[in-house]
């Protein structure tokens, strides 16, 4: 479903990260980080845009705490691009639309 | 040609934002270029934004969360038909009126954005060390923000650099997720209120060191401590950390206007006692941005009321 923006848990995360056949951002957040609200909407805008390229999923580091100590998360927010189930890049703190649309340029 | 608007806010923290209110409700129409999103405190809604648990704003006896009261800022100036963008000013021509404003690409001849009167409420923001690898080791255990990243923090120990309030604040909120925080400030004394002191000295998890500064991050890629010097002995020690929070002071939003608007030594806008009055007619200031004194969201919203009475009534005089 091109355009939403779904959501990943820990019991959830290996199996579409490993199925996906698109790029998947995932945007590693929680409800009290003032940055990551602000990336919220931008990130839903990328995902209508760019949908057929990318996906983009929301990950919420209180409640899936493993996946985040696995990616040595260490500062939110964090967007993980996983192409081919692997980490290809990471993108660290909220910036404005086009700086990410420019990260993430070469898999759009 | 660009419209020419009544007015342009530069700035959405509480100064701005109360700007906002009060001049779309006076049928201003204000314009509001919010800023980009960042991960420091320049970012749309301001220092707020990053920030956790507000006690001292009037109005809220349990307290309320930054970015909420935020929004509920944002939300209160579109009601009454602000208009917000979310982009940051890049370059304004103070010279003459109408007042240019641009966005994006600075060297274009004509401004985005024209205006009769502009507010300008750009604040101030948290300064770092400027030690070197600084850039590099930001989110990889340095961090700017305790709210956001104190999190990542469960059971390690981790250094706060500073000594005012904004420091004991910070090392206070991580006590609850690290096992020991150290404030590392490079006075015998701290600057905070009494009361955020006193904070300090009954929590067990804090631990001061005293006359002591840093020399040096340690660790490639990630943090992994702290070269310190005591300014007393000057005996230089390597201390391990697994996160550094630099919290030592502000830095006012103001090289945007350098050259056209007068400042303080220190870098922040001189406005016209007990008004909001710069040294250029038409344009006004509010919030953090000139105000090196008190600091407070209640004030900086106040002086935003005072920003939109001044310039609608400046706007009357103009078509008297």
């Amino acid at each position: 479903m091109a355009g939403a923006v779904g959501t990943l848990s820990d019991a959830t995360f290996d199996e579409e990260i490993g199925s996906a056949t698109t790029p998947v951002l995932v945007d590693f957040w929680a409800e009290w980080c003032g940055p990551c609200k602000m990336i919220a909407p931008i990130l839903e805008e990328i995902a209508d845009e760019k949908g057929d390229a990318i996906k983009i999923a929301k990950l919420n580091v209180d409640e899936a705490a493993d996946i985040a100590r696995r990616f040595e998360v260490m500062s939110i927010p964090t967007m993980i691009l996983f192409k081919d189930g692997e980490e290809a890049k990471r993108i660290i703190g909220a910036k404005p639309k086009q700086a990410l649309l420019d990260d993430l340029a070469e898999f759009l | 040609m660009s419209d020419i608007r009544d007015v342009i806010i530069i700035g959405s923290g509480p100064a701005g934002l109360t700007a906002a209110i009060y001049s779309a409700r006076a049928n201003m129409a204000p314009l509001v270029l919010e800023g980009e999103p960042s991960s420091t405190s320049d970012q749309p809604g301001g220092q707020l934004m990053l920030t956790t648990d507000v006690e001292n704003y009037p109005g809220f006896p349990d307290g309320v969360m930054g970015p909420e009261l935020m929004q509920n800022f944002r939300n209160q100036a579109l009601r009454f038909g602000a208009q917000i963008e979310t982009v940051k000013a890049t370059k304004v021509d103070f010279s003459a009126r109408p007042f240019g404003v641009w966005v994006g690409d600075p060297d274009t001849a004509e401004p985005t954005y024209r205006a009769n009167s502009i507010i300008v409420s750009t604040g101030a923001q948290s300064l770092m060390l400027g030690l070197p690898k600084e850039n590099e080791l930001v989110g990889h255990g340095l961090s700017t923000c305790a709210t956001c990243d104190g999190f990542f923090f469960r059971d390690k120990e981790i250094a706060v650099v500073g000594g005012g309030d904004s420091a004991i604040e910070e090392a206070s909120f991580l006590t609850r997720f690290a096992s020991k925080v150290t404030i590392i400030h490079r006075r015998d004394e701290f600057r905070a209120s009494k009361i955020m002191q006193q904070r300090a000295f009954d929590n067990p998890k804090i631990e001061i060191m005293w006359d002591t500064v840093v020399e040096e991050y340690l660790g490639e890629g990630q943090i992994a401590g702290l070269k310190l010097r005591n300014v007393q002995t000057d005996e230089v020690n390597d201390v391990q950390f697994s996160g550094v929070f630099v919290a030592i002071g502000h830095k006012p939003n103001t090289s945007l206007f350098a050259g056209q608007l007068d400042m303080k030594d220190n870098g922040y806008l001189i406005t016209k006692p007990d008004s909001s009055y710069t040294n250029v007619e038409g344009v006004f200031a509010c919030g953090d941005v000139q105000d090196d004194i008190y600091r407070q969201a209640v004030t900086a919203s106040g002086s935003g009321c005072m920003a939109a009475l001044d310039a609608e009534r400046w706007l009357e005089d103009q078509h008297g």
